[in-house]
């Protein structure tokens, strides 16, 4: 008699929820060269550029964050990763949405809260992407 | 753990609502205003006109004036001018082609339009005429039309001359004319790349051989970029003969109005300034345009306060920036300024009339009226005094926003309403 050993129970997103999430680690990213091309020339370009990628991140990111929701409701103990990667991802919306009010200023006005505030809505969006696609379950939790 | 979902977004929700603007009525307006520190929360304010019609209202007017609509219906009117006969030409229109560049111009132009007139801007010119002189202009036509947003107007030497969002133009004109013989020449082109700011204001020499020309910024504070401030924000001087054209004064953000002083000559302008700077900066003024000089804008305002939104910052041009003459507060949008004339009644003989579209961006409004800038020896001396008022209410209620105002010499005050796209005269009660 054979035994079949399974692999430890993983959940990761579906198609639409993946896409979701990595567009929004890509447009927080591109917000981020943006407004760093913009500190280092001070041509206003790179910052139009910038506020738009940043809305298109808060639609991706807000989208994202259905998916999140509804994960964590479904699932069976609401403790550990369900409730970090939707606490996570809220975290950077909400600070994602105070980085395109900080960009919605005229021309330097931007600078420097802004550049600041890419750099941290970017590495949250990476943090989360990476536990929302490794597991969106508690290890050991079915 | 289960309480820090509500916890975090309650606490994000409050981080967010602390963003209410400063409620503080009292603007410092005169020669010497206080700079308070630029604020700017995390939402701008803004704080739009809800208009409501006239109806049997009327404005406000100081005892002893009466006041009536000269012309209604008309298509958005916004200066004025009283030719030699007493006929009265408005100009209509409503220009700009500046781009939305960001999720925020999107946003906020669609606010701001709920300010304004809904009706389409006529680009022509209106003409006004009472022939007997009874204080009713029986007669409103066109006097010429097709222009190009037309705004700044004067008169010189049997021309008329029109300052169009893209170029000043030339009519002959004629005595008693009401009709333009044909379309106009043009004397020189004006700078209108995305005309951010498209009002040309216009004003003439009283030897009738120079014009001037106030051109606006192409942004508030560069948000646009350098490159398009090209010959932008300054007033320029313009041979009317050749067309041949220099700057007279730079620095000026947008110069909304040019009235030449009776007597000395001497070219003054009303100036609109930055916004996004808080509620009490920075403030619009009425200042002497004097020759040669720069005002400030993008690098610093009222003197040497300087703006760090423009970058890269220029401190030679910070140093050599001048303060302009008189604060009339900020965000009053003043739009409008004439001298006045010793018939217009002795407190108001001596002084400019200003008229105030009104703010947009501030907690509680401001403007929204026309005021009296008193003079002594040439100079502003003394507090303004409102004179024409009730154009909004304390609820909101917006009925009409002044623009263009201009003294006739019969002594009347002629106020263009473009909410109400009507005109008003002021005239001394008999």
């Amino acid at each position: 008699m054979t035994v079949t050993t399974h692999p430890p129970y993983r959940c990761t997103p579906g198609p639409l929820h993946a896409m979701l999430l990595g567009g929004t680690v890509a447009l927080f990213l591109g917000a981020l060269f943006n407004d760093i091309a913009y500190f280092q020339t001070y041509q206003i370009q790179w910052s139009n550029f910038a506020s738009w990628l940043i809305a298109g991140g808060l639609v991706f990111c807000g989208l994202a964050l259905l998916f999140a929701l509804v994960n964590l409701l479904r699932a069976d103990r609401k403790t550990g990763r369900p409730v970090w990667y939707f606490l996570l991802l809220l975290i950077t919306w909400v600070l994602g949405l105070v980085n395109a009010f900080e960009h919605a200023k005229d021309a330097w006005a931007v600078m420097p809260a802004g550049l600041v505030l890419s750099v941290i809505v970017t590495l949250l969006s990476l943090v989360t992407a990476w536990i929302g696609f490794t597991n969106l379950r508690s290890e050991g939790v079915q | 753990m289960r309480h820090s979902i509500p916890l975090t977004a309650l606490s994000m929700a409050l981080l967010l609502s602390a963003c209410g603007g400063e409620a503080d009525s009292t603007q410092a307006r005169g020669p010497d205003p206080k700079m308070p520190e630029p604020q700017r929360s995390l939402l701008p304010s803004m704080k739009i006109a809800e208009p409501v019609e006239w109806g049997d209202q009327k404005p406000t007017v100081p005892q002893g004036y009466n006041v009536t609509a000269i012309a209604t219906d008309l298509k958005i009117p916004r200066q004025t001018l009283v030719l030699p006969n007493g006929d009265i030409l408005v100009a209509e229109g409503r220009g700009g082609s500046a781009a939305k560049l960001k999720p925020k111009d999107v946003i906020a132009s669609s606010i701001k339009a709920q300010g304004n007139t809904k009706v389409k801007g006529g680009n022509r010119l209106t003409l006004l005429r009472d022939a007997d002189g009874d204080g009713t202009y029986e007669m409103q036509t066109v006097f010429a039309e097709n222009l190009n947003a037309p705004y700044g107007l004067a008169f010189a030497d049997g021309k008329l001359y029109v300052a169009n969002q893209d170029a000043l133009v030339r009519f002959d004109y004629e005595e008693g004319q009401t009709k333009a013989s044909g379309a106009p020449t043009k004397v020189t082109d004006l700078p209108s790349e995305i005309n951010h700011h498209w009002t040309k204001s216009l004003t003439v020499s009283p030897d009738g051989r120079f014009l001037y020309v106030g051109i606006g910024s192409n942004s508030n504070i560069t948000e646009r970029g350098m490159e398009v401030e090209i010959d932008r924000a300054m007033v320029w001087q313009v041979d009317a003969q050749t067309g041949a054209h220099r700057p007279y004064a730079t620095g000026l953000r947008n110069p909304t109005a040019l009235a030449m002083q009776p007597g000395s000559g001497q070219l003054w302008a009303v100036v609109n300034e930055r916004d996004e700077l808080g509620p009490d900066l920075v403030p619009d003024y009425l200042t002497s345009v004097r020759e040669g000089e720069f005002y400030g804008w993008p690098y610093s305002y009222w003197g040497q306060n300087v703006d760090r939104r423009a970058q890269p910052e220029n401190p030679a041009k910070v140093a050599a920036a001048i303060k302009p003459d008189y604060s009339l507060g900020s965000h009053v949008a003043a739009l409008g300024v004439d001298f006045s004339l010793p018939a217009m009644g002795e407190k108001y003989a001596d002084g400019v009339f200003v008229g105030e579209h009104g703010s947009w961006n501030r907690e509680p409004p401001v403007g929204y009226k026309v005021i009296f800038v008193p003079f002594s020896n040439g100079r502003p001396a003394g507090e303004p005094v409102d004179f024409a008022t009730g154009f909004r209410d304390a609820n909101g209620k917006t009925r009409g926003r002044p623009v263009g105002v201009t003294v006739d010499p019969r002594g009347a005050l002629i106020i263009a309403d473009d909410l109400a796209n009507t005109v008003w005269r002021v005239t001394r009660a008999q």
